[in-house]
């Protein structure tokens, strides 16, 4: 019987619920009555069926990509709400006083936020958008593999719902967010955190490799005709490489977790002192996968820039075929750049100055990029909308975490930098002020894309402004910290005279703290005034690429019929040359039909991997069983797709002809 | 390009994109039983010879038998990737060829940098011993 009870549940206690931790009860009490609410409305509004076969099973790219950016969003609060706390414990935990969180919890807090921020914030954001815009931009009515497209958004999502049930049952690693050894094996870390993020980014991680695989099939194969590699639009350019980039790292990351759930579950020795394990290696390893995760974020995000300032400086991009090759050479110079995350692990000084040569010499390209984007607002028609002012505060705040980056290339400078608040003001600067700021200007640039109407603009710029001027008081006292040499991590200061700095970052989280609630009110004010901020034409910014010559929001075809391109500004080319929407002659259109096997086998994929962190074998086993029946019964289901009928294309088109008409 | 007649084909969407690959006539595969069986006795043998090698300790030292695994291990993946994934320079418009490049590049990077890094790593250890500290660098 007791062997029963182990198989089934493992070490998960009633111990695991932290019911004698306060912060973390009223949390769940706060989570839990957020959740009833949702069931609750979602009830009353009889809103299950339409959930479930309109977004759930949907293999729509539209859908998939908001829901990833709704995802993101969400997990932007989470990833917040740890900032905060750490901002907070920083201020007070000074000489006798311990602040509010004690090591253990302070740990997880740091760890979940980098853990978050980057799996469940940035790269959900970056992917989402990618989904959204690439067919659009490309002329294509789906992703290559729209099922695919649907399994990976739930992977990724099962994964942050693991991350998230490690709040209230048992706990999240203590290790940082890249988890080395020794201290993340199972001699230091015996707790199920360090299984948590395993678990977790392992499921989260095969939905990123297959959306990579899914997009650059789609861009390698389902370009609208005469759209030639150089005449791509450059989202679609850099969305391209980023993918190439994920499906190239990935399997690095997915194969060092794998060999340290090996050394956590049956005793191997990869990475500790015995046997001929070096624990040096997963540090190497997992920055192979991790200094091109980097670039996977911020590429689409220079995408995003190249797009805006073209539109809103009313000028064809400058530059275009070099910011083409300088897309490239990122990519492929993001491979030779990794050891520079460990300069002061024991490296000579032959290995250290290659890897300090190779890192300076990618901001070549990178301040090419930069002189593109001036030199095309140069003599441009400027219009300051939101996610014009979101790429100007990039330029000027990304320029600043470039140079610190430069610095802390030069080996001996990062010997006194490294692991201090230097490196975390740097990292911080090129990841909010690089990759946030351009999902937030490609957020409301595509929005009333994806929704038929405009954000407020007025909420808009507060957000904008309060986080750029919160960025800058939250993360400028850390650069000043980190010159003096206080290192990152700490829970507690004895020095009273650095307390001044750690209130102004944390009066800058405050500013961030409402730039975040700006924006959720700009949603909220937008959606109430949505009449008045319609969009009816399906090109509300004067767009210059194809996904502004459908209607706002798209028909769940895309184009009734796939455009041709001739220019690489092709929806501009076209506007110039008088085209005329075509009015007849519509046929039924073949479309990919919705499922539901992709959530039943992720929601499959995440009950293993909580089994497994809980060492539940038997449920661990039945879950992958089920789970892998679930994948075959799914090939043999043969009605993947339907034709939308002619008629139904021709009454959607007709609405939006009658749309067209009013505006004008 | 995978538009014809104003109908997507989707790679994943059942009976109806099956086939089209070979619509783009640029590297249309054909299969034959003369490569499968060409491939299968190619990769029989070379994985025949690296056993007996192993089994009848034909070199001397296991050094020079690990190199010469390795060495048919390489010719094995390239006699898999021709006659199993069919694969050419031309096949897929010069794609497969370009992204066999870019994989055996990052490959390379990662692989011979990795043993580069951890060569020195080690090298540069503390001592494990209090005489070896007078050999520090």
């Amino acid at each position: 019987m007791s062997e029963l009870t182990s198989n089934l549940m493992g070490r998960l206690t009633w111990d695991a619920i932290p019911y004698n931790e306060p912060i973390l009860l009223w949390t769940f009490v706060a989570v839990a009555l957020g959740g009833v609410g949702i069931l609750a409305a979602v009830t009353y509004f009889r809103a299950w069926g339409v959930l479930w076969r309109d977004w759930i099973t949907s293999i729509d790219h539209k859908k998939i990509g908001i829901m990833y950016i709704i995802l993101g969003l969400v997990m932007l609060l989470r990833g917040f709400s740890d900032a905060i706390m750490m901002r907070a414990q920083q201020v007070l935990s000074f000489g006798n006083s311990m602040g509010f969180l004690p090591p253990h919890h302070y740990d997880q807090v740091f760890t979940a936020h980098g853990v978050i921020m980057i799996f469940f914030v940035a790269m959900p954001l970056v992917t989402g958008l990618m989904n959204f815009v690439v067919p659009l931009q490309i002329g294509a009515r789906d992703v290559a593999f729209p099922f695919l497209n649907n399994f990976s958004f739930w992977m990724t999502a099962f994964g942050a719902g693991l991350v998230m049930m490690s709040l209230f049952v048992g706990e999240f690693a203590r290790t940082g967010w890249l988890a080395y050894p020794p201290l993340s094996g199972i001699l230091y870390s015996p707790d199920a955190g360090v299984d948590y993020y395993i678990w977790s980014l392992q499921i989260a991680g095969v939905g990123t490799l297959l959306s990579g695989i899914n997009l650059i099939a789609t861009i390698v194969k389902m370009r609208a005709p005469g759209m030639t590699l150089m005449k791509m639009p450059v989202f679609t350019w850099t969305a391209l490489c980023t993918n190439v980039l994920i499906v190239a790292a990935f399997p690095v990351l997915t194969a060092v977790l794998a060999l340290l759930s090996l050394d956590r579950y049956a005793g191997t020795d990869f990475f500790t002192n015995e046997l001929g394990g070096n624990a040096m290696m997963y540090v190497n390893l997992i920055w192979i996968w991790g200094h091109p995760e980097v670039y996977i974020l911020i590429l689409p995000a220079f995408g995003v820039f190249s797009e805006v300032v073209s539109t809103f400086s009313g000028k064809r991009l400058f530059g275009y075929a070099s910011m083409v090759y300088a897309t490239i050479v990122i990519t492929i110079l993001s491979y030779l750049v990794w050891l520079h995350h460990f300069f002061t692990m024991g490296s000579g000084a032959s290995v250290n100055a290659f890897f300090g040569i190779t890192t300076m010499i990618i901001s070549i390209p990178t301040g090419a990029k930069i002189f593109n984007w001036l030199f095309t607002m140069y003599r441009g028609r400027i219009r300051f909308e939101v996610p014009m002012l979101w790429t100007i505060g990039f330029m000027i705040t990304f320029v600043i975490g470039g140079m610190t980056g430069v610095l802390l290339a030069v080996p001996p400078a990062d010997f006194v930098l490294h692991n201090s608040l230097f490196l975390v003001a740097h990292f911080h600067n090129v990841i909010i002020g690089g990759v946030l700021f351009g999902m937030f200007a490609g957020i409301n640039y595509w929005f009333p894309k994806a929704f038929g109407y405009k954000l407020d603009p007025f909420w808009g710029k507060c957000s904008f402004w309060l986080w750029v001027s919160g960025f800058w008081f939250a993360f400028m006292p850390l650069y000043v910290l980190g010159l003096m040499g206080v290192t990152r991590r700490l829970s507690h200061f004895d020095d009273p005279s650095l307390r001044i700095w750690f209130e102004i970052a944390a009066f800058g989280a405050g500013l961030i703290f409402l730039g975040i609630m700006s924006l959720i009110i700009q949603l909220v004010v937008s959606y109430r005034n949505r009449a008045s901020l319609r969009d009816t034409t399906g090109d509300p910014w004067d767009g210059r690429t194809l996904e502004w010559s459908t209607s706002s929001p798209p028909p769940a075809y895309n184009f009734a019929f796939t455009p041709v391109v001739h220019d690489n500004d092709t929806w501009a080319d076209m506007k110039k040359n008088g085209y005329v929407r075509p009015q007849r002659g519509f046929i039924p259109i073949h479309m990919p039909k919705n499922t539901g096997a992709g959530f039943i086998i992720a929601a499959l994929s995440a009950l293993g991997g909580f089994a497994m962190i809980w060492h539940m074998w038997l449920v661990a086993c039945v879950a992958l069983a089920t789970m892998l029946t679930a994948v075959i019964v799914h090939t043999f289901n043969y009605k993947r797709d339907f034709h939308i009928p002619a008629e139904e294309v021709v009454r959607v088109e007709g609405i939006r002809t009658r749309m067209l008409a009013s505006h004008v | 390009m995978s538009v014809g007649g104003g109908v997507v084909q989707y790679p994943d969407a059942g009976g109806a994109g099956h086939g089209h690959a070979d619509a783009h006539g640029a590297g249309a595969v054909h299969f034959t039983l003369r490569g499968y069986v060409t491939g299968f006795l190619a990769a029989v043998t070379l994985t025949a010879i690296p056993f007996w090698l192993v089994m009848g300790r034909t070199f001397g030292s296991s050094g020079i038998t690990a190199a010469v695994i390795l060495a048919f291990a390489a010719v094995q993946i390239v006699v898999h990737m021709v006659y199993f994934l069919h694969m050419s320079p031309k096949s897929e418009g010069g794609w497969n060829l370009l992204a066999l490049l870019f994989t055996v590049m990052l490959v390379v990077i990662a692989l011979s940098g990795s043993l580069w890094v951890m060569y020195h790593l080690n090298h540069n250890m503390m001592p494990e011993s209090m005489q070896n500290m007078h050999n520090m660098p």
